[in-house]
């Protein structure tokens, strides 16, 4: 449930915001945001509300764990569950 | 650039794939998401079929149109028959209540808008003199959307039809007594919102482990990958598999306008039956923006399933759609019999749409 | 058959679904002669039929067109009546020659729009290469319509006709362009969603192009149709049951500009379930499809045409799609027109 898609700052006024995403363009209400944004920034976008803010250097981490999960996997499995091989 | 935010990466995917694969117990893994997007994404992207056979993902009751109760959809249609605009989220347009769906009502005449936000719903209610009445359905992510437009302020004649639930209590019914759920996928924009915290209970009372996962098929490959692992040691916990949507405390600022605007109550769930605290109403003080305090609603509505629907164990992941003798027979997404297949999210609906597990 | 006498018409009936498809048959029925010389007719629910005539084919197509709001980013309900049309006749292998058009208009409508919207057809008609010679109009009273409608007729001639159910298992699928322009670019223009993009429609007739396919792909070109309603979902699908052939496709391989794959995300609305105006699939002997490909690619409606696919022996009336991340699922058919979620 609940759609909602990262989208770029490009306008700020004082309760709303213009994002952009994939070169469409929608105002989003920043009611519910206990931060400031500022252009750049990428929202989480809920039926025209912004939810969340989305630190820039979390793409850069999302991969890092996808990366770190798959070499400490390979390294140490833990013990096996029961009746696994 | 948004392709950063885009997780779809192909070699990635292959490697996760392995290494679920390698992390799969033998024995049978039944993994269930209450998230309907989450579900769109699994279909969407043929994720089953990069899963080993014994890791099975289900949907549990993640679609909120799908556990609608009949009688709010009734009365939506009752409101839109006396000659009020009804306005809606396009999910909620063609799910069928005891006689019609809001769609029905349209074409019969009665005056229903798609909207893709609240704030449109009260921006309508601005331009007319008419009554206007926006039908509030979701889970805590769409709630706050719904509290922050009343608190914004909106017209006289605006007012809500409130359907609004919450996800860890129906997850909650779905583990107690006796069930062989091994790990929950939870979902991550409901966890924006509320965080990490009121999913505690399931690894601590019912020894379920808990993953949040995001909505890009690398996100929920991730995920299970997680689960799996969690499973392995043996150490069932909450982990944050979404870090970039979803702090450990969630969205304190949406969770107190939910609750300046919300109180938690009882609610009746489609197929599920009563569930303690799992829905919100309207507080006392917005009961003149209630349709119904202000419309004094009386409809006849009939919950029962259909003999014959499996939509009970396919919304609490103990059937999967396809062990249901109706589906894709007599109950298609047209013709839906349960609550499974009538919304857009239901597991039915979405397995009907993409073929489901298809042996490929 | 009797009919319950609470059935009516939905909108769903009318989106190029699966509904539509079992409201046709139910409908198809009711008529005894339908088809003529031996040629395609009715029954074959193609995109238009043929008639044999003087060793070569008359073929003969009609569409009626309504939408809102009839002027739309990229064209209007004038070009759109005559894209359509012409486009039904090159997807059977046909140059079209005349159209007709018949106009049902409301009470009230400024004539200053009814005239733009006729130069509208005329410049289309004259990227076509095709003329108008008859028609027909009719005003409705206040009330009984809200908007306008436009039906064209056309006739073309076709040296070798190319239905829709040809394909061979082996074929390669091509598409001509960008996939979801259309509907995209309506559903953003619509009112109450508020979103602002630059996307227009791709309505055009695109005979000129097909020409050119059917020109480096002679006999290789085993099948055609243009994905309108129901997008390229439905379109392919209807290929594969015709036929009695799978489709396997490459969503990566599908070309879809940025704007579209945005609103569709942002919608909850799959691009390949929505209307094209100005696009074809082509089935193509897979000897001849980087010629035909090629071809495409040589005319300015081609630049982004695409191989996407090929048809197989395997799940025979079945579209397969190799999603991005390497999944399999089916490409089923869409059951109605698509509607903005949320959850």
């Amino acid at each position: 449930m609940c759609l909602a898609i990262p989208s770029r700052v490009t306008e700020v006024s004082e309760s709303e915001a213009l994002v952009d995403h994939g070169g469409v363009k929608k105002r989003v209400k920043l009611d519910l945001l206990d931060e400031s944004v500022k252009v750049g920034d990428y929202l989480l976008i809920h039926t025209g509300f912004a939810i969340q803010r989305i630190p820039p250097e979390e793409a850069e981490e999302t991969l890092r764990l996808f990366d770190e999960l798959l070499r400490a996997a390979f390294d140490d499995e833990g013990p096996p569950l029961p009746g696994s091989s | 650039m948004m392709k950063d935010l885009r997780f779809r990466d192909r070699a990635k995917a292959e490697e996760l794939a392995r290494l679920i694969a390698r992390l799969a117990p033998e024995e049978p893994v039944k993994l269930v998401h209450v998230c309907g997007t989450h579900e769109v994404t699994i279909t969407e992207f043929g994720l089953r079929s990069l899963l080993p056979p014994q890791v099975e993902i289900l949907e549990g009751p993640g679609c909120p149109v799908c556990v609608t109760p009949v009688k709010h959809i009734d009365e939506a249609v009752a409101l839109a028959e006396q000659g009020h605009i009804v306005a809606t989220f396009g999910d909620m347009a063609r799910v069928p209540g005891t006689h019609q769906s809001l769609e029905d009502a349209r074409s019969a005449g009665a005056d229903v808008r798609i909207v893709y936000s609240v704030a449109d719903a009260v921006e309508l209610a601005r331009k007319t003199d008419r009554e206007v009445v926006f039908f509030a359905v979701g889970f805590e992510t769409t709630a706050p959307t719904v509290a922050a437009a009343m608190l914004d302020g909106v017209p006289e004649n605006f007012s809500l039809l409130v359907s609004h639930k919450l996800i860890p209590p129906a997850m909650a019914a779905l583990v107690q007594g006796e069930h062989d759920i091994s790990g929950f996928l939870a979902p991550g924009h409901v966890s924006t919102i509320i965080g990490m915290e009121p999913y505690k209970i399931f690894p601590e009372r019912f020894g379920v482990p808990v993953v949040i996962g995001g909505f890009e098929p690398l996100d929920i490959l991730y995920s299970i990958a997680l689960l799996l692992r969690q499973l392995r040691k043996g150490e069932p916990k909450v982990e944050n598999a979404y870090t970039r949507a979803v702090r450990p405390e969630g969205n304190l600022k949406a969770q107190a306008i939910l609750a300046e605007v919300f109180e938690v109550t009882d609610h009746y769930w489609r197929g599920m039956g009563p569930i303690p605290g799992s829905g919100l109403k309207l507080r006392e003080e917005f009961a003149a923006h209630d349709a119904r305090e202000r419309f004094g609603l009386e409809v006849e509505s009939n919950e029962a399933l259909h003999p014959g629907c499996r939509c009970a164990q396919v919304i609490t992941a103990k059937a999967r759609p396809d062990q249901c003798p109706l589906f894709q027979k007599a109950c298609t997404p047209r013709t839906p019999y349960g609550p499974c297949m009538v919304g857009e999210e239901g597991m039915c609906h979405i397995w009907a749409r993409y073929g489901g597990r298809p042996k490929l | 058959m009797t009919i319950k006498q609470d059935e009516r018409i939905t909108l769903l009936h009318g989106a190029g679904g699966q509904l539509m498809g079992e409201l046709l048959a139910r409908l198809l029925k009711r008529f005894t002669k339908t088809s003529v010389g031996g040629g395609l007719g009715l029954k074959e629910l193609d995109d238009g039929a043929v008639i044999p005539l003087l060793g070569k084919n008359l073929v003969f197509t009609t569409d009626s067109h309504v939408v809102q709001p009839l002027f739309f980013p990229g064209g209007d309900i004038g070009r759109l009546a005559v894209a359509g049309t012409v486009n039904d006749l090159a997807v059977m292998g046909a140059q079209p020659l005349a159209l007709s058009c018949g106009l049902v208009i409301p009470e009230g409508f400024p004539i200053s729009e009814l005239e733009r919207i006729l130069e509208s057809m005329d410049r289309a008609l004259e990227e076509a290469g095709a003329a108008l010679i008859t028609g027909d109009t009719k005003v409705l009273g206040h009330g009984e319509l809200e908007g306008l409608i436009i039906n064209t007729a056309g006739l073309g001639l076709a040296e070798r006709v190319v239905t829709d159910a040809g394909l061979r298992a082996g074929d390669k699928i091509l598409v001509t362009g960008t996939i979801g322009d259309h509907g995209m670019a309506l559903l953003a223009h619509r009112e109450g969603l508020g979103f602002e993009t630059t996307l227009e429609s791709d309505v055009a007739p695109i005979n000129r192009l097909i020409a050119r396919a059917l020109e480096a792909g002679g006999e290789g070109i085993t099948a055609m149709k243009d994905p309108t309603r129901g997008g390229l979902a439905a379109c392919l699908n209807e290929m594969a049951r015709k036929a009695g052939v799978g489709i396997m496709v490459h969503e990566g391989a599908i070309p879809m500009r940025e704007e579209v794959r945005g609103l569709g995300e942002l919608l909850g609305i799959n691009p390949l379930e929505i209307a094209n105006e100005g696009k074809a699939v082509i089935g193509v002997a897979p000897e001849r499809a980087e010629a035909v490909l090629e071809a495409l690619r040589s005319h300015p409606q081609g630049l982004r045409a695409a191989l996407i696919g090929e048809a197989t022996a395997d799940y025979p009336g079945k579209v397969i799609l190799v999603t991005e991340v390497g999944g399999k699922r089916f490409l089923e058919n869409p059951i109605g027109d698509p509607v903005p979620r949320i959850c």
